[in-house]
Parts: C-alpha cells; structure tokens; sequence
C-alpha cells in the first residue's frame, strides 16, 4: 500500500494525501460454520510474512502457538460448548486476529507518529519502524491483539496482507483456505455474502445466527458468521459489544495537547501502564 | 472413488463414517461445504469421536470403535422394515432376485463351509442357483425363500435399532436420526454420498465395513448417479496410483490377479482368471482378462514374449501363499527373508506392533531405505532413550540410505482419489546427491542385470529379457515410462469384423483399452490406463476446467481410469427399460435411441441399449451389483459383526456366549501373535489412532511450519475417564497395551463421550499418530508401540482403529 492510500495516521495533524480516487473499502469474511480448524490460515500467514512461532508444548489444547504472538498474527481458537443439560456437543473453532476496525482504538491510542495507519481501503496497518513499543495499541484494543515482541519491542499484529491487496491479491490465509471458510473483497459484498450465510444457517436451525460487525468500532473489515449471533463470547471470548475504552478518547481528547507542548509524558506513562496491564477479565467459555 | 472429488456437490446428503474428512482431506472437503451451500445438502457424522468433520455438521453421532457393521447393518434392517428402499433399482440393477443354492446357510455366527482349524470357508454353498444353461436363477417376486432379498431381510432382521445400541453405544434416537437422514435419499430424486477413509479399512473386518455401506447405496439406488457412489478418500497424493500400478504381491498392474502355484499352466491361469457369463446377453468385461495380461507381458518382455512361450509366463513369479507386508515382517521374523530394500516406506513408525517390527529388522543381513527424509526406520538401529530403547551393538543389521528427490522435485503423475491421474511437473532440483527414484531403481537394475549377463544364474531370464528401451538405460525419463504404461500397436490392430480395417497402425500410442489383442499384436503396461498417453499426446498433462453440464465431470482435465469416465457404473444413473435419468436434474448419460451418450464416458458399450437387457454392473458376469457378495469376500457373502480382536465386551452381542465368532473367524492370526492380544480386564479401554490435520503421516514432523502449529504428541480422552483417573487436562499420561506403552500429555476433552454398550460403560482413548524420534518437532512415541499384529482378512489392512489399552498419570 503507498502512501498516497493512507487515511489516517497515529498522533498527527497532517492533513492525510486526497487526491486518489477514494479506494472502495475490503473486508474479510470469516464463515464460522464452514471453519474445520485446519490451520492452513495458520501456516499461509506464516509463510507469506515469513514468521516463525516457537515450536511449542502439547498443554492440552489444540490451539497452537496457544495465543497471538509478534511471530503469529492469527490462530485459531478452539471451544468446546455443550448448553443446557441435553444440549449436544459444539466445537466452535474461530480464527482470532486483528479485525480491521472502521474506528481502530489501536490508532487512536497510539503516540508515536505514523506508526499505526488506516488507509482509505480499511486496512489498519502497524508502520513498524515507526513504532516505540508502548504498547498503548494493546490498551486501545477492544480484542486483544496487538502484541509487543520481546526481539525488536515493536508491536505486530496482522496487515490484512496489505502488500499483497495492494496488488490485487487476497490475503494469504483466504488464498489458503481450502473450504471456503474465509472470504475476501468489497466489503459491501462481504456483507451481503454474510447475510446469505445467515439465512442459510437459519434455514439449518440456527435461529440466533447473525454477521458480527460490531457497531462500536464503526464495524470491521474483518467479520464473522457466528451460529449463535446472540453469544459472540462462546467463541473463544469474542466481545459482544466492542468499544474502545473510554480513556483513549480521553488522551485523544483532553491530554494529546499536552504532549504537543512536550509535558506530561511521564504521568502518561504511568496512567497507560494501568490501562495496559489493568484488571484482567476471566474469558467465558471452556478451552479445547 | 466410484464418482471423484468434485461430484460431491452434486449429493443431497453427505454420510462422513469411517473416515474424518474435513480431518484428513481439507482440500477435497471443500465440495461437502460446497454442496451444504448450494445445494442445501446435510452433512452427517458417525464416529467415535466429535471430529473436525462433525464440527461442520447437521447432524453427530457417535459409535464404539469396531462397530461400524452393527450400525451399518441397522442401517439395513432400518431401510427394509420401513420401505426406504429404491425398488425398480434394486429388481432391476442388483441380485436382490437371484436365487442362491440351498445349502448355503448362516447359523451361529457363521457362514456354511467354516474350517476351524484353516480360520477359513469353503465357499461352494455361496453360490448362486445355476439352470442347465449354467446362468443364475431368479424369481422376479421375490418371494422365494433362497432369493438374496429374501435372504439379506432375514439376516439383518437381527440388527435392530436396540441391538445397535447395545453393541455400538449409539442412543437409538441418534442412530434412528441418522437411518432416517440416509433413507431420504431412496427416492430417485435424492442421492447420498459416503465419504470414509481408513476409519473403515484398519479393521479386522475392514472390507466388510465398505460392503455393508456399498449395499446400503445399492438399496438406495444411489450407485452410478451423480452425487452418490461409495467414496473412498485415498491416504495420499499417489496412493491410487500405487494401487493400480500393482503394489500388492497378489496383484499385476490394473488389478490383474498375479499367478499361484496352483497355476501350473498358462491355460489354468487364464481359464481361472476368466469368468463365465452368469446371466445371458451382459457384457461380462473380465472376459477380456488375456487381452489384459498379456499386453502387460508384451508391455514387459518385447519380441522375448510369444505365443510359443505362452507370452513368458513361466516367468512370472508364482505365489506360493501370502506375501503382503504383515507376512513379510514375519517372515523376517522368523529368518526367512534377510534383505529388504525400502522404498518411500517408515515401517517401524507404520506397521503395528512396533516391538516385533523393529526386533525383525535388527535380523536382516541390510536394509536400504530410499526416501527423501531421515525415517525412523533408518535409525531404528539407534538408542532413543525410552523412544527407541534398543542396543546398538547388537544389531548387525547394516543400513544403506539412498536419499532420494521428493515429489516437488521430479515430474510424473498422481492419481487421485476420484481415478484421475495428473500430470505434475518439476518445481526444483533434488538437493545434494539425491535422486530420483527411477534413476536408483534404474540403476540397481542394470547392474543386477550385468551381472547375470557376466555370471550367468540358475533363471537369468526374467532379468535379462526385460525390456528396458529407454534413451537413458540408468535415467528413464516419467514421460517414457507412462507412453509404455499407456501401451502402443507393435502391429497394425485391425477391426476383429472387417480384418481389412486398420485401427491402429503399428507404433502408434493405443486409443484405449479396447484395442488390446491377446494375440502379441499390443503393448500395455496398465490396462486401465491405456488412453492416458495416446497419440493425441500425454493426456493426463490436460488443464481444461470447462464443464458444460455444471455436473463438474470436466473430462478434459486429465484423464480418469477407466476410458476417462468420471463416475463409474453410470448405466445405473437411468432407469432400466427407458434409458432415461433417475432425475431429469440429475443428468448422465441417456439412451438417444442409437447410443448412450451424455456428459461422462458411457460405462457400457453404447450401442448396448435398455432392450438388450445388459446389466449396468459391466465387471461381474451377471451385469448387475452384488448385495450378496457370492464367494468374493472371505469372511461371508452378507457383512457380519464382529468385534476388535481386542474387544471391550469380551463377546459379541450378537452372538452372546460363542467364543469362536467373537472377533472375524476368517482373520489370520499368526501363532506368534496369538498371545500378544489384551483382555479387557487388563486394558479396559477401547483405543483408536488417528490423523491429525496439522500433519501427514510421519512426514511433517521433519517441517517447521506444521510442528509449529501441533507441536508434540497426546492422546484423547473424555472427561469422565479423566475424573475417574485423575487426570488433568494437559498432564502426561502413560497409555499401555498388551505390546507396549507410550507416554504423552493428556487432551481431556468433551469430544470423547462414555458409551453405554447394554449397560456396559465403554470409554475410548484416542491416539493421534504422528510423532517420533527424528524430526523438528518434539520427539514422542511411536503409537504403533501399542497396535495389534491382526489385519483385515481380505486385504491384510492392519487393525489400528480398534484395540484395548489402559491409562494411568506418567
């Protein structure tokens, strides 16, 4: 992606570049019900962005690498749900990674300059060399994704494989995934090719079946089709409502003058640290 | 495959059993999601464990390990008692109206002609009633006693919906869900697919499981019909192939039955290979079978075969009994064969029994293994630790390692699951000094042969007259090779009815297989693939995707055995008397009055129309499919259930209080293997192996990106073993058999669910299978530490699927 295709940068009043016809926006669509957990998403997108994971341990899960990581933009996150006394078995298996929010909280946290952009297609994007491993975008995330690595203290997380949507080319996991399961293009298509699954999944007695695009973060231009529309934390903890935390628009509001007369930084520091390494919350759901 | 990958989005309803599809073939399983979407198929799954494949599904079910024939057969008596059978298909396509011999009986869990002391049948009494033409006898009511239908109706009117709850542990409400979905489809309109792999073969009674199924699709009618068939989803890129090219010591390529030592004389060999028309006016194909074999002996040995040497078939190895691999171990074993050269093959991390494997190999004189990654089987010489606990200096066995380019790296074929044979081309050059395994084979031949040459030999013919016309004698190109599979006229073919006719000059590439002459007059190395590299060029080589019908037969990609057809038997996708589609939206081929024709390869002669009154099942003599298999299988002509030689019940529910039909009565056990199997006392808990998708084989633990995702060994087990075991979630456990233990971490999971067998509580264990000791991922056990030495009695398919173990925290 050029320059010329940004559309937002982190902490920086510099008009972003106009004059190239407005980019239609993506989206990636995640099919839940046609997911079979293969990880070839997995190893595509560690190939593509040439990353390797650590060869792990067996902890009694079938998520491996067990979370997102510098070296794992994307892993599947598998849950084992069974409601009610005589409910049958669930095995909902879902592709965790950066959901491209149409409000990116990561953006909006971030400062230092240009490290974080969104160009005009949705794509949110981590300007690596520009980045000073804060780790605020961890805070300014409303799914947990962003991840500081402990080689070069940057923060990575998934492109939506931005150099090769640039060139016309999907992702490397959709380009992989061998059942259909992941979708890419117009993010206007993806929403109609959503809606169809949800009526297909109606159909097949899945009454709550919804497209996840949450509305908190303006949408996404990554998006699920979920059974259970009304249970978005049965998959692996997946927010039901997603917001960015109200102290972000705090910093962007009240406090980001402070840093442009060069004061303050250090409370900052302090105040993020606890928005950062905050009260953690339990995940619903069981692991497997 | 009788239909392939693609025409799976033609079916309305997908059976998933014996196999974990979305497991095992992620690829091709994108037709099951394709046929769910657009087609509104449902997708069922019958498996002991909640798999992958289940977790897409309409509809689960679960089974005890080993029961498949239980539930299948009920499946059976589900489709006779309520009617949800295809009836104009089955009078008209089966043998449900033939009438067998009298003497033919099932009593006590055992066919008529049972041998104790062989374990096996004298099957003269499976045999159909013959008139004094010699052609079967039918009574087209079917109403007579002896016909198969009413035979089957008796036989499985045993197989009650309680019955298979007792026995597999389905809730009868979820084995009845499961009879119904699959009896949907005996209407004409709809049609199901069964996807299984070796969750059916790695059994004892594996060739059984398959029939069983096959006769469900026949009595539904969905055999020969897009979207139906039964599919079986090949292990591995080329293990179609490897099949059809002969790698079983009892066949020749295309599955000719190679000689025994009972085949004195050519003649016997070919009378007893050649059958009789059962039924007048059908095509009886194998009547070919010399045309066939003996264009594979020109194929082989040139000028050197002729009508005067009977084709060189003094040449052939005889068999003089079983020589598959389980028998070969033994043989081993017992110090009977002292060499082995193995090639692409990990046999310790492989065969059952990894002790007696491994304790064989240390009695050969070599060992050459050929493969492209460091094996197990090469090292199995080495000390690793617990892994591999031998003593290197008392094994003598010297090792030669022959590394050799992998598939990426030399061009040839793959034959898939669905027959079609493709072309694929080089992507890089082998590293170091690996190659190709033509080239080593090629090389191992030509000196062996110099060396008859020089020394002479007790029978150097065999060597020496081999045909060996390759540019490169010691690098045959894959080009040549598959234009000699292919086969070519040595002579001008003429038309057996005008002799004056030339249909294929002398040199040029065969058409097809219908050119073969059993007079010396064809080459061909593979009968059914003949037409692969005609003289329109190398046909498997083919891209064309276009597909007219939007049947997705694309007949000019590649090219399918047999003929190119696509979808075989497909005579029976019409009705019997007007040539006609079951369903007008449904086509395949249709009688234009003159000719079959349509959108595959006709599988019948086309000028063979509905009035001539040839059956649409061209390969049996009689022309129509067999729900009673005459003497074709070896424990019975109807599938019976036998449980696991290791069994959890310690009897079969069917046959209560009989120890001698408690497990296949027609398996071989070798003496020395008869004590290895456990007791249910000792090892209470049904076991199974399996893939993971994250791997292949014992492959991938040599690749980074596939150990990263599934990094190190476990096994599976349900919560309520965990909770009476106290075992936790992620813990290592010790898993052992009546053969070995292994160690690895503990997956307590809620996909395992205890069954309830007749007030039996039947927990399983599950065991992915693949690690070992070399490799980038952890090192772990070989979970054929654990496997039983016992295989299926047809095909010698080794019993992984089923057995006893017991489990304790490491």
């Amino acid at each position: 992606m050029q320059s010329l295709d940004v559309q937002n940068r982190s902490a920086t009043t510099t008009a972003s570049p106009q004059v190239r016809v407005a980019k239609e926006p993506v989206a990636k669509l995640i099919d839940i019900s046609k997911c079979i957990g293969c990880k070839a998403c997995q190893v595509a997108c560690m190939q593509w962005n040439d990353l390797r994971d650590e060869i792990g341990t067996m902890g009694g899960v079938y998520d491996n690498p067990t979370d997102l990581t510098d070296q794992s933009w994307t892993v599947m996150r598998f849950s084992e749900v069974q409601r009610g006394q005589d409910g049958r078995l669930e095995w909902l298996i879902r592709k965790d990674g950066c959901m491209h929010c149409e409000d990116p909280g990561c953006l909006k946290a971030c400062p230092a300059p240009g490290a974080i952009v969104k160009y005009a297609n949705g794509i949110v994007d981590f300007v690596s060399e520009n980045c000073i491993g804060c780790g605020y975008c961890i805070a300014g995330c409303p799914f947990n994704v962003p991840r500081i690595s402990k080689k070069d203290n940057k923060a990575y997380k998934c492109s939506l494989c931005s150099d090769r949507v640039a060139v016309g080319q999907a992702p490397a996991c959709v380009k992989t995934c061998p059942t259909g399961a992941l979708l890419f293009g117009a993010k206007d298509e993806m929403v109609a090719r959503g809606a169809k699954r949800v009526n297909d999944l109606k159909e097949r007695g899945h009454a709550q079946a919804a497209l996840y695009n949450p509305q908190g973060v303006g949408g996404t231009h990554v998006m699920y089709v979920l059974q259970h529309g009304d249970r978005p934390d049965l998959y692996s903890g997946l927010p039901v409502d997603p917001k960015i935390s109200p102290w972000v628009a705090l910093w962007k509001g009240i406090t980001k003058p402070l840093l442009s007369i060069g004061l303050g930084l250090a409370v900052l520091g302090a105040f993020f640290h606890y928005v950062t390494r905050g009260p953690k919350e339990e995940e619903p759901g069981g692991k497997a | 495959m009788t239909n392939h990958w693609v025409d799976i989005k033609n079916a309305d309803v997908i059976l998933v059993m014996g196999g974990n599809a979305a497991e095992a073939h992620p690829c091709g399983f994108k037709w099951v999601t394709e046929a769910m979407e657009h087609r509104k198929a449902k997708l069922v799954v019958v498996d002991p464990r909640f798999t992958r494949s289940a977790a897409v599904s309409d509809f689960y079910a679960p089974l005890r390990a080993g029961s498949d024939i239980a539930f299948l057969g009920g499946v059976i008596n589900y489709l006779l008692a309520n009617n949800k059978v295809h009836m104009d298909y089955v009078k008209a396509f089966t043998n449900a109206t033939f009438l067998i011999r009298e003497d033919y009986e099932f009593k006590d869990g055992l066919f008529s002609g049972y041998d104790e002391a062989k374990r096996s049948y004298d099957k003269t009494t499976w045999a159909y009633q013959l008139d004094k033409e010699g052609y079967a006898m039918v009574d087209e009511t079917m109403e007579n006693q002896n016909c198969v239908w009413q035979l089957m109706k008796k036989h499985y009117s045993r197989y009650t919906p309680e019955m298979v709850e007792k026995t597999s542990g389905t809730p009868k409400a979820d084995f009845l869900k499961v009879a119904e979905m699959i009896g949907s489809t005996a209407t004409p309109d709809k049609v199901l697919t069964i996807l299984y792999a070796l969750g059916w073969t790695q059994h004892s009674h594996g060739s059984q499981n398959i029939r069983t199924m096959a006769m469900i699709q026949l009595l539904l009618g969905n055999m020969g019909r897009p979207g139906g068939g039964v599919n079986a989803l090949r292990g591995h890129a080329n293990v179609q192939g490897i099949t059809d090219m002969c790698t079983f010591s009892a066949n020749l390529p295309g599955y000719l039955v190679s000689p025994t030592d009972g085949d004195t004389t050519f003649e016997e060999y070919k009378t007893r290979r050649t059958p009789k028309p059962l039924r007048p006016n059908q095509m009886n194909f194998p009547q070919n079978f010399s045309k066939w074999h003996v264009s594979l002996m020109k194929a082989w040995y040139g000028d050197a075969a002729t009508a005067d040497n009977n084709f060189a078939y003094d040449w052939l190895p005889k068999r003089d009994g079983a020589h598959d691999l389980m028998d070969t171990v033994e043989r081993i074993h017992q110090g009977k064969i002292n060499g082995f050269i193995i090639q692409g093959f990990n046999p310790l991390a492989a065969l059952p029994n990894k002790k007696k494997v491994g304790s064989a190999l240390a009695k050969l004189k070599y060992m050459v293994v050929m493969d492209p990654l460091r094996t197990d089987t090469s090292e199995f010489w080495k000390n690793f630790g617990e892994l591999n606990n031998v003593k290197p200096e008392e094994i003598q066995t010297e090792v030669i390692r022959l590394p050799t380019s992998c598939f990426a790296e030399d061009p040839g074929t793959f034959t898939n699951s669905g027959r079609v044979i493709q072309w694929h081309w080089a992507g890089a050059e082998p590293p170091g000094e690996a190659k190709s395994d033509r080239e080593i084979i090629a090389n191992i031949f030509t000196r062996l042969r110099a060396a008859y040459a020089k020394d002479g030999g007790k029978f150097p013919d065999p060597i020496l007259k081999l045909t060996w016309a390759y540019s490169n004698p010691t690098h045959p190109s894959a080009e040549e090779i598959l234009r000699e599979i292919n086969g070519r006229a040595l002579k001008d073919v003429t038309d057996p009815k005008d002799p004056t006719k030339v249909l294929v000059q002398a040199g040029q590439q065969l058409p097809g297989f219908a050119m073969l002459r059993d007079d010396g007059s064809t080459a061909c190395g593979n009968w059914i693939y003949c037409g692969v590299w005609s003289q329109a060029g190398n046909n498997s080589a083919r891209r064309d995707t276009s597909d007219p019908s939007g049947v997705g037969n694309t007949l000019n990609w590649g090219f399918a055995w047999p003929a190119n057809r696509r979808v075989l038997y497909n005579r029976a996708n019409s009705d019997p008397k007007t040539g006609q589609p079951w369903d007008a939206k449904r086509p395949g081929i249709r009688w234009t009055g003159s000719a079959w024709a349509g959108v595959d390869i006709p599988d019948i002669a086309p000028a063979l129309g509905p009035d001539s009154g040839a059956g649409p099942f061209i390969m049996t003599p009689e022309g129509v499919a067999r729900l009673f298999s005459l003497g074709g299988m070896a424990e019975g002509p109807f599938p019976e259930h036998y449980e696991p030689f290791e069994t959890p019940l310690g009897e079969n529910p069917f046959h209560p209080g009989k120890k001698n039909v408690v497990s296949n009565p027609a398996a071989r056990v070798f003496k020395s293997d008869m004590g290895s199997f456990g007791k249910a006392e000792e090892f209470p808990y049904a076991a199974t192996t399996y893939r993971l998708t994250e791997h292949f084989h014992f492959w991938t633990k040599n690749i980074e990106s596939n150990a990263i995702v599934q990094p190190a060994a476990f096994v599976e087990i349900g919560e309520e073993l965990a909770k009476e075991k106290g075992i936790k979630n992620g813990q290592m456990v010790k898993v052992r058999s009546n053969r070995g233990e292994i160690k690895a971490a503990a997956v307590v999971t809620k996909r395992i669910k205890m069954l309830d067998c007749g007030g039996k509580k039947v927990h399983h264990v599950g065991i992915p299978i693949h690690w070992g000791f070399v490799g980038v991922a952890r090192d772990g056990f070989l979970a054929n530490e654990l496997t039983p030495f016992v295989a299926d009695a047809n095909t010698q398919t080794p019993e992984y699927k089923a057995f006893l173990v017991n489990i304790e925290k490491a």
